[in-house]
């Protein structure tokens, strides 16, 4: 027997993330800057560890019940209620998950199959697309355009419509490109999603990271609440990556079937997690403010640098990316990217690891100190200064 | 503006006006006014670098010294406190609440440099009833800053 012969055809031809390559190569240097971390380089607040800590001390080492503890649940509806004006009842229309990214894989499994259509605005965070293949759906990706700041125009979404379209998988703030959609984006949107049979899963897992305005979301429509799947989760916000803990709120009818899959695919999400997320949600507000004090500053010293070395961009609102253009270099992005690390020991990620439409971007993320990013930044500049001649 | 340009410092003196200007999306121009001024009315004390001197290879003691003394009429601590701060072995020097009066920071050379300090010029002071020195053995974390292993970015190099 052969055991490739063995394997699902969508799964073996779905390609790996194509972030990984430049991973190895950083591996074995010294000195380099990896700007390509998509995750806080913050550890998680002390007092949410010590909460984890003090579960395990206390034997808290057994299932919880499948959706999560009743008590994150509620103060997971009550932190919805209270900082976005979003309503869940904590009991029929809340999972927590492992991370938001079983999330965004439940959520595609019991929506979509073979020969219905997922629209993926790009560039976007690399799983959507992967998830989407999994089920053996097709994903259509709609490009968006940096002179909209990466944000998606009604008209672009009207025009990758077909009666087969199931599916709108946005994520906002945004990873790759840092960008918002405001409430006035959405209102578009609504129009033109309002009488159509397509869901919303909305991956908002980087609301609390915004450094302008107030968070929008699709699920805040009425008319859009119970076609909206919001999934959300601890790892950017609380700086929890490692603990795997998200959550997804929606429908009783979509979450019935969520719950089905998770129950026997999952049980439950980690309990000492479960418990440290509720200490999170509860006191965490000061360390949430903190870290995002803090990011800002980053935000503005990185956009400031790469604009001063000639690499344009969009100043972006949310998230920890930035995301220049770097066509001025006479680079493809790939090219731009290895180049980079190769010859000054800076990692940024080429944009078309996010989607096509990417090319000619690079992401840098500023999950990483002042002084880093200081000296990334000269370092780039020194680089500019040899492509530009 | 101020408190923020004053967080900044707090934790890296060394950043320049035009840095701190970008970070804090404020103009150049108003930031180093800024700076001046909290200079100027004393706000900002001083820049110095936070040093591990063990690392560097130099022998350096520290210790917290606990004074009890006896106020005198009319002027409180105050005095003997001035009296005990002007030595330029004392780092530090606090009144505070609790069992004892003063607390004294001293850094010298050796164990026995600070030890003769104590016994020599502080204990005799006329109002100081008494002393307890605590010996530093070691430094985890000063002014915010963990001492002893240099902080590592531990992070995997991940798909997303
Ligand atoms: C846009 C986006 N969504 C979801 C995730 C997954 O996060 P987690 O599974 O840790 O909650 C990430 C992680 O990088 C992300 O960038």
């Amino acid at each position: 027997m052969n055991l490739k012969d063995m394997l699902r055809r969508n799964v073996v031809d779905t390609p790996p993330s194509g972030i990984r390559k430049y991973f190895d190569l950083i591996n074995e240097m010294k000195d380099a800057i990896s700007l390509g971390i998509g995750e806080p380089d913050f550890e998680t607040p002390w007092s949410v560890r010590e909460e984890g800590i003090w579960s395990l001390e206390k034997g808290k080492t057994h299932y919880s019940s499948n959706a999560g503890s009743v008590e994150l649940r509620q103060e997971i509806c009550r932190y919805l209620k209270s900082r976005f004006s979003l309503q869940y009842d904590p009991v029929h229309e809340v999972l927590v998950t492992v991370g938001g990214s079983e999330a965004i894989d439940l959520a595609l499994r019991v929506l979509v199959g073979p020969g219905d259509e997922v629209l993926i605005p790009e560039p976007c965070y690399v799983a959507y697309k992967g998830c989407t293949l999994f089920t053996g759906a097709t994903p259509v990706p709609i490009p968006l355009k940096a002179e909209n700041r990466f944000r998606l125009q009604p008209e672009e979404l009207l025009a990758a419509i077909t009666p087969r379209t199931k599916v709108l998988l946005l994520g906002y703030p945004n990873n790759p490109t840092g960008a918002t959609m405001d409430r006035e984006d959405y209102v578009r949107l609504v129009d033109v999603l309002k009488d159509r049979d397509i869901i919303v899963i909305s991956d908002e897992i980087y609301a609390e990271l915004l450094y302008q305005g107030k968070h929008a979301s699709l699920a805040e429509f009425p008319e859009m609440r119970d076609r909206t799947v919001l999934v959300s989760g601890f790892s950017k916000t609380f700086a929890m990556t490692g603990w795997r803990i998200g959550y997804v709120c929606c429908h009783p009818d979509l979450m019935e079937q969520m719950k089905k899959i998770h129950q026997f695919a999952i049980m439950c999400s980690p309990t000492t997690a479960q418990y440290a997320a509720v200490e999170a949600l509860k006191n965490g507000r000061p360390d949430v403010e903190r870290m995002v004090a803090e990011y800002n500053r980053r935000r503005r010293l990185m956009v400031d640098g790469f604009r001063k070395v000639g690499l344009d961009c969009f100043e972006p609102y949310g998230a920890f990316y930035v995301f220049p253009d770097v066509r001025k270099s006479g680079l493809n992005s790939d090219q731009f990217c290895e180049r980079l690390l190769l010859e000054e020991k800076v990692l940024m990620v080429p944009g078309t690891a996010f989607g096509d439409c990417g090319e000619g971007f690079a992401r840098a993320t500023y999950a990483t100190s002042l002084e880093n990013i200081r000296e990334a930044l000269f370092r780039i500049g020194r680089f500019m200064e040899k492509m530009l001649g | 503006m101020k408190l923020e340009i004053l967080s900044l410092l707090e934790k890296n003196s060394r950043m320049t006006d035009a840095e701190m200007a970008t970070i804090l999306a404020a103009d150049a121009g108003a930031v180093a006014s800024a700076v001046h001024e909290l200079e100027a009315d004393g706000v900002i004390r001083g820049y110095n670098a936070l040093i591990d001197w063990e690392k560097f290879g130099q022998e350096m003691v520290t210790a917290y010294i606990e004074v009890r003394v006896t106020p005198q009429r009319g002027q409180g601590f105050d005095k003997v406190a001035e009296r005990i701060y002007q030595f330029p072995q004392v780092q530090a020097c606090n009144l505070m609440s609790g069992g004892f009066d003063l607390f004294v920071v001293v850094e010298g050379r050796t164990m026995k440099e600070v030890a003769l300090f104590v016994a020599e010029k502080l204990a005799p002071i006329d109002s100081v009833l008494s002393t307890a020195t605590h010996f530093v053995l070691r430094k985890y974390k000063d002014r915010g800053v963990l001492f002893g292993q240099q902080h590592k970015d531990e992070r995997e190099a991940v798909v997303l």
